[in-house]
């Protein structure tokens, strides 16, 4: 057991460590995602009014769908270096110590989970200038939230990269998995007015409760300054208007639950791993 | 008392229908350098991997330190250092960084931790460098900090995976004597693979493998021995191998347009050859024998002949490892 503490932290540390080491990777994981708002969001909600007119407009609506989509490209990405580490052989000095790979697993999904947590708090840093206020509530809330979800989607990408042994596979999951999961999460479009096969899909996609949730959060210390909820919560409004599609408790709950059964397929799927 | 260190019983590994190791018998006492010798493809690399817990073997028994691979992969793990055929360092971290995070992974004492770093890294004549990133090193660098690695738990077993290819000569010995030195001041077992016969000559044992199944083990000099005298080399018109075989009742082998045999005492033989055969012959070389005449004798072609790059052979498992 103390070996395994000592190996997750080990391993959380490296994951750290290289991760600061990478100027390019940290700045454009700053860079991409204002990119999305200010170019994306910006020019969507010049055309488009949302479900009815509750008077959010379409970047605020979008801005924790650009939170939940940094999570999800930084978790994919964490894990897959695992397939990096495979390639330049540093994952044969971890598989060959005298420590248990469940753990191994656990220290990358941990550092996974931090690296999303450290660029959601970037993210949430501008939220004033766009008109919502925080609260330290809202940070300490949107911390957990990333920490579930960073975990979960962390331990989704070992335990399928656990697996494989080439680039052309990482780009396979970009393409058929990392960007459905986003744009089926309702980061960009509601749920509730999605067409009954969309709605399917975005009902078993844990991304959609973590999108869900973050605007249960984000929005909840923020009042309307127009439409007919004026002086009203924009939670309240959103709700009422379908594009808060579930309580916040509701939203935990699942990613909660999606966390611990995804930390426990790549833990499992890592472990059993041959070379 | 010595005792064995590796135990190995009838060693299989299959993947798919390729045999790669094909019924493997050997054992490796304490304190031994022992060379596996062959070509490229000729098993070497798979039989260390199961030795290491890396790959488990199609069927068979190895013990490592008493431990049995399969059973007891945690103790073998942490009784062995080793030293890959491909690089395995992290190259975004520091030299002494990598070393941390190698004693944390092996559950080194802290407090032993800035001791043994020290330590390994001055073995290695990389103390100076000790901060510098990894991606900065040269290739004989990296391979001189993955020894130190390896040494830093201070195993009973260090297994080299062709510990010195691609590297420059003055490195090369250098390996060795820091290889030697631990054996001396440690007593390290130390298992190697190689394809290059000089290396093989440090070796106190050797066992040459070819197509997955050792064909001889013994020392360099015992080896040598084997082949019965020097090795006479010659070359000459096309019938020459027929007449030499029926005039001196000796094997033949041809090596591209050379003939290669063996007689007794070389030098002495050369007149005879020249008296019997005026005017065939275009040229002589008498050889001491070396190991890779041994090899010749065992397996029927030389050890170059099979060589191919180590990226090639990577190609070739990553195929293997596809069709699984």
């Amino acid at each position: 057991m103390r070996i395994a503490v000592k190996t997750i932290y080990t391993i959380w540390l490296r994951e750290a460590k290289t991760f600061s080491r990478e100027k390019f990777r940290v700045v454009s994981m700053i860079a991409q995602p204002l990119l999305y708002l200010a170019v994306v969001a910006k020019g969507i909600s010049s055309a488009v009014t949302l479900n009815g007119n509750a008077g959010i407009n379409y970047l605020t609506f979008m801005y924790p769908g650009i939170i939940g989509m940094s999570i999800l490209f930084t978790s994919i990405f964490s894990a897959v270096s695992i397939i990096w580490d495979r390639e330049f052989g540093f994952l044969k000095e971890v598989l060959v110590a005298p420590v248990p790979r469940w753990a191994v697993a656990l220290g990358k999904t941990f550092g996974g989970a931090t690296i999303s947590m450290i660029q959601a708090t970037i993210l949430i840093l501008i939220a004033p200038i766009i008109g919502i206020s925080l609260s330290p509530l809202i940070v300490v809330e949107m911390w957990i939230m990333a920490l579930l979800i960073g975990v979960a989607l962390t331990a989704l990408g070992i335990a399928i990269a656990a697996r494989m042994s080439s680039m052309q596979a990482f780009q396979m999951v970009m393409n058929f998995l990392v960007m459905p999961l986003y744009f089926l999460s309702g980061a960009m479009f509601p749920i509730t007015s999605a067409p009954p096969l969309l709605k399917a899909l975005m009902t078993v996609n844990p991304l959609t409760y973590c999108v869900d949730g973050l605007r249960n959060i984000i929005f909840s210390n923020t009042l309307m300054t127009a439409g007919p909820f004026v002086g009203r919560s924009v939670v309240e409004a959103a709700m009422s208007f379908g594009l808060i599609r579930w309580s916040l408790v509701f939203d935990m709950s699942i990613v909660t639950f999606v966390a611990v059964v995804l930390t426990a397929a790549g833990a499992y799927r890592f472990n059993n791993q041959q070379e | 008392m010595l005792t064995d260190v590796i135990h190995v019983e009838n060693l299989v590994k299959k993947f798919g229908n390729i045999t790669a190791v094909d019924g493997i018998q050997l054992d490796v006492q304490s304190g031994q350098i022992f060379g596996f010798l062959g070509p490229n493809g000729a098993g070497k690399s798979t039989t260390i991997k199961i030795l290491a817990t890396l790959v488990k073997p199609t069927s068979g028994r190895a013990a490592v330190a008493g431990f049995d691979v399969v059973a007891k992969p945690n103790e073998v793990r942490q009784s062995i250092g080793l030293v890959f055929q491909d690089q395995s360092l992290d190259d975004r971290l520091t030299a002494q960084e990598n070393l941390w995070f190698h004693a944390m992974l092996y559950d080194l004492p802290s407090t032993l931790f800035a001791e043994r770093i020290e330590n390994v890294l001055r073995l290695v004549d990389l103390i100076d460098r000790r901060h510098s990133l990894v991606r900065t090193f040269s290739g004989g660098m990296k391979r001189r900090l993955e020894i130190a690695r390896g040494l830093l738990h201070h195993p009973k077993v260090l297994f080299l995976d062709e510990p010195t290819l691609g590297l420059d000569p003055q490195t090369r010995n250098a390996i060795w004597k820091h290889v030697k030195a631990l054996r001396e001041e440690k007593g390290t077992t130390v298992f190697m693979t190689t394809h290059y016969m000089e290396e093989a000559e440090h070796c106190d044992k050797i066992a040459v493998i070819d197509h997955g199944k050792i064909q001889a083990i013994d020392s360099p000099a015992m080896l040598k021995r084997m082949i019965g005298g020097d090795t006479i080399i010659v070359s000459g018109d096309d019938g020459l191998a027929e007449s030499l075989k029926r005039a001196y009742n000796v094997e033949v082998q041809k090596v591209g347009s050379e003939i290669h045999f063996q007689m007794a005492s070389g030098a002495e033989f050369v007149p005879k050859l020249i008296a019997g055969f005026a005017g065939r012959v275009k040229s002589i070389q008498v050889k001491q024998p070396s190991l890779e005449d041994v090899f010749l004798k065992l397996t029927g072609h030389s050890i170059r002949a099979q060589e191919g790059t180590s990226q090639d052979q990577m190609r070739q498992m990553a195929q293997l490892w596809r069709r699984r």
